[in-house]
């Protein structure tokens, strides 16, 4: 069959072993939301470099296919991004490297990664000057309503 | 043993123009149906009769058009009295869906009786629509919300009713068939306990009045909520049957046109009920449907359309059952569920399943938490996927079900 073009095997390769999945002890940022319509969640870690660059991300979830393996994706999408980089990521890059045929319902479900991950960076304020402390910032910007963010959905519920 | 369906499904298929419809190339198998239904010919026929024909504003105009519509919408609210058993179609307000219809007991009501301390129950396999009015109603008036639990199998815990029923309770808030589990709640026991303890009881007929007789007086409530467009009528109408003292006794909940008798500049008095509750001109053509449904569904009898749903039921059911990794919630006696079906696949997120069913199946279930957040924590699922039967439905659609189950299965590898 695989007449479904939603589900082609790199889909659900990411799906069955996600990619850097797991929390981080020290994250930089860390951010979690929850798709209400689906129940699907996404929690991200990330841990910058000395320039502020992404040195590493992990993402922790629990979901459909298509959240889950398009955090799979994104996490592997922004590894070295700096953060201003990750701002001016899309919907329609998530589209793009996602792949795949996706309507709008659907659409939620791929685009919750980056609205976890836009909410987590946007709240985040770089430690002032050399050698202050680089605490974690625990995300409380209300992802459905990220403001400035470039994804935003209207909410449908 | 289950009496054999009196229904001639094929025959009454044809009634519905949807269920044609090819969905990505295969024929339509809807099983949505607790979402809502599809509509008849007839229920069509009468929205575009009514538009083509007897259009113009209710109980104002002399002028014969107005004469019609006048009869042709207090007709559809008899009809409607009639199909609940209401003692009288006064007592049966028109309003926008069964949701529109509990807010105006919570606004009408509940805001004005509710004091400090008195106490609201509502059990967690209610709709959010019989829950969050009286959490509203509740914050506005300080009275207090309690709960009833289910036990495992997806039954209301009737053994603690006794205990959540304090002295300071006013009002029951009761689904009588569980949108989720299917569960057909024991109304009348339950009315009878709350109105002993002196509680009101407010009962959400969403699921009930689609698909098995609903006798409000036998019942014993106080208020009984009902939505058109999930009983083959149109979007945009519902009712709320309510005793004829209390909705007297009840303020209005939209004010304007249509719902007072008498106005000066300072103030008004209220027309009578049930048009103390219509403000404005009401979704006239979608209650004339509504009417149109009520008769459809009479003559074909909502003693056959409960058996047909029974057999269905019990058919996906023992399907369902052999299939490894489905897992379906609610009771396993038929006689005590509604045709709603709830389940999850291990392994397979629902909104998976529900694509990978419209897409290679045409087979249209609903997949998410149905608008039951808390009862989907008390089962401790994130979300499940619901099948959901009705009069038009046919054996081999449930089969259907199950052969896209197992194909998901496959495609995911579980």
């Amino acid at each position: 069959m695989v007449r479904l073009d939603m589900y082609r095997e790199y889909i659900l390769d990411h799906y069955k072993q996600p990619h850097n999945f797991g929390t981080l002890d020290d994250p930089d940022i860390s951010h979690e939301d929850v798709n209400h319509l689906c129940g699907d969640e996404i929690r991200i870690d990330v841990k910058l470099d000395a320039e502020g660059r992404v040195a590493d991300v992990r993402f922790k979830g629990r979901g459909c296919a298509i959240s889950q393996a398009s955090a799979s994706i994104l996490t592997d999408t922004i590894k070295g991004m700096s953060l201003d980089e990750i701002k001016e990521l899309s919907k329609d890059d998530v589209v793009e490297y996602l792949g795949i045929p996706l309507g709008p319902v659907r659409l939620k479900c791929a685009l919750l990664s980056l609205q976890v991950l836009h909410a987590g960076v946007y709240a985040y304020a770089p430690p002032e000057g050399p050698g202050a402390a680089v605490s974690p910032r625990q995300g409380t910007a209300d992802t459905r309503h990220p403001g400035k963010g470039p994804v935003q959905q209207k909410a449908s519920e | 043993m289950i009496e054999r369906t009196l229904l001639d499904v094929n025959a009454l298929r044809q009634d519905f123009p949807a269920l044609r419809r090819l969905v990505h190339g295969r024929p339509l198998v809807y099983l949505d149906n607790a979402a809502t239904s599809q509509k008849p010919e007839a229920v069509l026929r009468a929205l575009d009769e009514y538009y083509r024909e007897h259009n113009a504003n209710v109980h104002r105009g002399i002028h014969t058009l107005a004469e019609e519509a006048t009869a042709l919408y207090e007709g559809a609210r008899e009809k409607v009295a009639r199909f609940i058993n209401a003692p009288g179609p006064a007592e049966v307000v028109f309003t926008k869906s069964s949701t529109e219809a509990l807010n105006l007991v919570a606004y009408g009501w509940a805001y004005h009786n509710l004091r400090e301390g008195d106490e609201v129950v509502v059990t967690v396999m209610e709709h959010h629509s019989n829950l969050v009015p009286w959490q509203l109603a509740c914050r506005r008036t300080g009275a207090r919300l309690r709960h009833l639990d289910i036990d495992d199998e997806g039954y209301l815990r009737l053994d603690q009713l006794d205990e959540v029923l304090s002295p300071r309770t006013r009002l029951v808030a009761v689904t009588h068939v569980s949108n989720v589990l299917g569960t057909i709640n024991p109304v009348a026991e339950i009315t009878r306990r709350a109105r002993a303890a002196g509680a009101l009881v407010v009962v959400d007929g969403s699921q009930a009045a689609p698909q098995m007789p609903v006798d409000v007086q036998a019942l014993g409530c106080d208020f009984y909520a009902l939505t058109g467009h999930k009983m083959l009528g149109p979007t945009g109408v519902g009712a709320l049957w309510g005793r004829r003292a209390l909705l007297e006794a009840m303020e209005p909940f939209l004010g304007g046109g249509e719902m007072i008798k008498n106005v000066r500049l300072e103030d008004a008095e209220w027309n009578e009920v049930p048009h103390k509750f219509e403000a404005g001109t009401p979704n006239i053509a979608q209650a004339i449907g509504l009417g149109a449904a009520v008769d459809y569904l009479q003559a074909v009898g909502m003693d056959n359309v409960r058996v047909h749903e029974r057999e269905l039921t019990a058919h996906a059911l023992e399907a369902l059952a052999t299939v490894p990794g489905v897992t379906v919630y609610g009771p396993r006696e038929v006689e005590h569920r509604g045709g709603a079906v709830t389940f999850s696949v291990e392994g397979i997120h629902p909104h998976d399943l529900a694509t990978v069913l419209d897409q290679e199946f045409g087979v249209a279930i609903r997949a998410g938490h149905h608008c039951a957040q808390p009862l989907m924590n008390r089962l401790g699922v994130l979300a499940t996927a619901r099948a959901s039967f009705y009069l038009y439905n046919l054996p081999e659609e449930a089969d259907r079900l199950v052969e896209g189950i197992r194909q998901a299965q496959r495609l995911f590898g579980v």
